[in-house]
């Protein structure tokens, strides 16, 4: 049975790779609307979890959900309803970024006007016309974020969506997400480095390390334990790493 | 109309297709330079100009005024126009083509360091009374530059010149080196077009991540690989297309057998390549590793297959397998579409092994493919 509260219902999940245990039965569960921010150094397993749940990755042990189905038997439903961006992605490069938007809209049979809207959600319109590789980083990750969102999904995973990028174009990629959420309801799942983009933008956090998590709850909640004033504070004493290590 | 520029394989072949035209280098190596290497190897091998051999020749005393008492001296001396140490000598024969003799006076040691470097092929030593000549009796070339001198030594120019009424030069089409030549490039561009064209893209795609990207879509996995082909086989229909109006207009090279032949077997062909470039790249996502898959499947057979020289030169056992690679088998059968007035009837069993290799891949290719 699921419970349709949740977007996303992860249930003691496990998964290795050759002797590496790399999820140590996890249970996580995100509802509609919810942006939660998954923290954690290298290694500590975020990755592995995020793939399973977009589906490339099959759990050893557990389930998974996405509103209320899993990944086998479901593949085509679950990925109209997925948005994803990947931190390393790199469009081909001699295509314009209105070509790119296009040839993903194509996937989800959607027309022009729905990747003009997006254009405009992303703050691109200027650069339509402009070949990927003459883009800069923030306006690349913008396009992706683009091709995220095209299909209005009702959860967006992002690994490290604002890495490599300068302050001003952080906090554009953060208004954008913060309009979809007001607009849409989506839900997020997010994994950073950055303690602050946790702060600002999920409503729940969650710190694991070595394939397990650590603590979980609202910025204030999980401050509590044990009376720290900063998520870098507890990160030290709940993983004895910062957590760009 | 909009549905159909809305239909994700119209937009796949778009993207694919503006990836190839819209990148400089793909226009150079992919058109202008199989053009480039066709008039330059058209030219150097079928003009009939003048033959050039480089030897060297040794005095074996320290007389430094005359070529000793040997005929070949006497002939030198003769005939021969000197300039500093270097003897030239011009034979003439309006069948065989001019031959020019090159004799460059020199010692041992430079004469091996000229061996060494290409720059001649024989070794002519020249004694007082008797001349001797080193060569690697491998070597075509050396054997024939042999042959020219110790016949002009000992029966003089006329035994080179003389009109011999048995030789009748052919100038048939088909039988010139070009001929053969142009058939070896269609062949060879279909090879590069594909495992480049295809097999690099896909895994460059996959290191980029952005396979595992597309895939996190509702895309359908074949459209991507249809596409992918079908963007290179417009690429090819075009490369080939203008590699023959070149050949054409500047060799006059036609095609004596059928063109419906020719057109199925370009096709098994670019079956054939499309196939193996999606086995050979679906699964690594290290694109230098791609690189040596891709130079371990190009190289053996663009030295094999017969594409600038005939691969009836290579031992008899490896002979039945050099005929049934795959490049070969489109080499050949061009070649006798081209020049031998071959028909459907004489290619079809060739087209049907091309098309199934090419298919017979592309299913074991489609199973171990990794997307991410």
């Amino acid at each position: 049975m699921t419970d349709l509260e949740y977007i996303v219902d992860v249930r003691h999940v496990k998964k290795s790779f050759k002797e590496v245990q790399a999820v140590k039965g996890v249970s996580l569960k995100i509802r509609q609307g919810e942006f939660l921010a998954l923290l954690g150094p290298n290694g500590a397993g975020k990755t592995t979890l995020v793939e399973m749940i977009e589906g490339i990755q099959h759990p050893d042990e557990g389930e998974i959900f996405i509103e209320g189905k899993q990944w086998k038997n479901h593949e085509h439903e679950l990925h109209q309803v997925i948005g994803l961006s990947l931190q390393e992605t790199r469009f081909m490069d001699k295509l314009t970024a209105y070509e790119t938007m296009r040839l993903f809209a194509s996937f989800y049979k959607l027309d022009t006007l729905r990747v003009d809207e997006v254009f405009k959600l992303i703050g691109l319109e200027e650069k339509k016309k402009a070949y990927v590789n003459n883009l800069s980083g923030g306006q690349r990750q913008r396009l992706a974020l683009g091709v995220a969102v095209l299909n209005k999904p009702k959860i967006l995973l992002l690994d490290e969506p604002t890495t490599g990028l300068d302050p001003n174009a952080r906090r554009e990629i953060w208004n954008i997400l913060l309009e979809l959420k007001k607009a849409h309801n989506t839900s997020l799942l997010l994994t950073s480095h950055y303690m602050e983009e946790a702060e600002y933008l999920c409503d729940r956090i969650v710190i694991m390390d070595q394939g397990t998590i650590l603590a979980e709850g609202s910025l204030e909640e999980i401050l509590k334990l044990g009376g720290h004033h900063s998520l870098d504070e507890l990160f030290i004493t709940l993983t004895g790493r910062h957590i760009y290590e | 109309m909009n549905r159909i520029t809305n239909h994700q394989l119209y937009r796949l072949i778009a993207a694919h297709f503006a990836e190839i035209i819209r990148e400089p280098a793909v226009i150079f190596w992919g058109i202008i330079f199989p053009i480039l290497m066709a008039w330059g190897l058209g030219i150097a091998f079928t003009q009939k100009g003048e033959v050039h051999f480089k030897m060297a020749i040794i005095k074996t005393t320290n007389d430094k005024d005359t070529l000793h008492e040997t005929k070949l001296a006497g002939y030198l001396t003769a005939n021969g126009v000197k300039k500093d140490s270097m003897y030239s000598i011009l034979l003439k024969n309006e069948k065989l083509g001019d031959v020019s003799l090159a004799f460059f006076e020199t010692s041992w040691a430079k004469a091996f360091t000229m061996l060494k470097k290409g720059e001649i092929s024989l070794i002519v030593e020249d004694g007082t009374t008797d001349t001797k000549y080193h060569f690697d009796p491998a070597s075509g070339e050396a054997k024939t530059a042999y042959q020219l001198v110790s016949n002009l030594s000992s029966n003089g120019s006329a035994s080179y010149s003389a009109n011999q009424t048995s030789i009748e030069p052919l100038t048939l089409k088909g039988t010139r080196y070009v001929d053969f030549l142009i058939p070896g490039l269609l062949a060879m561009g279909i090879m590069m077009s594909c495992t480049w064209g295809i097999s690099y893209t896909i895994i460059d795609r996959r290191s980029k991540k952005l396979l595992r990207r597309m895939v996190a879509t509702p895309m359908r996995k074949s459209n991507f690989l249809l596409a992918l082909i079908t963007a290179r086989f417009s690429m090819n229909v075009a490369e080939a297309l203008l590699l023959f109006m070149f050949a054409r207009l500047y060799f006059g090279t036609t095609v004596q057998g059928s063109w419906p032949a020719l057109i199925v077997l370009f096709l098994a062909g670019n079956i054939a390549f499309s196939g193996i470039s999606i086995l050979i790249s679906s699964h690594t996502s290290n694109p230098e590793v791609g690189n040596g898959i891709i130079n371990a499947l190009v190289t053996p057979m663009m030295v094999v297959s017969g594409i600038f020289f005939s691969y009836h030169n290579f031992p008899d056992w490896t002979i039945p397998i050099i005929r049934y690679l795959p490049l070969t088998m489109i080499a050949d059968s061009i070649r006798s579409i081209f020049n031998e007035g071959a028909g459907f009837i004489d290619v079809w069993r060739e087209a049907l092994v091309l098309t199934s290799i090419g298919l017979v891949s592309f299913v074991a290719g489609l199973k171990i493919f990794k997307w991410y």
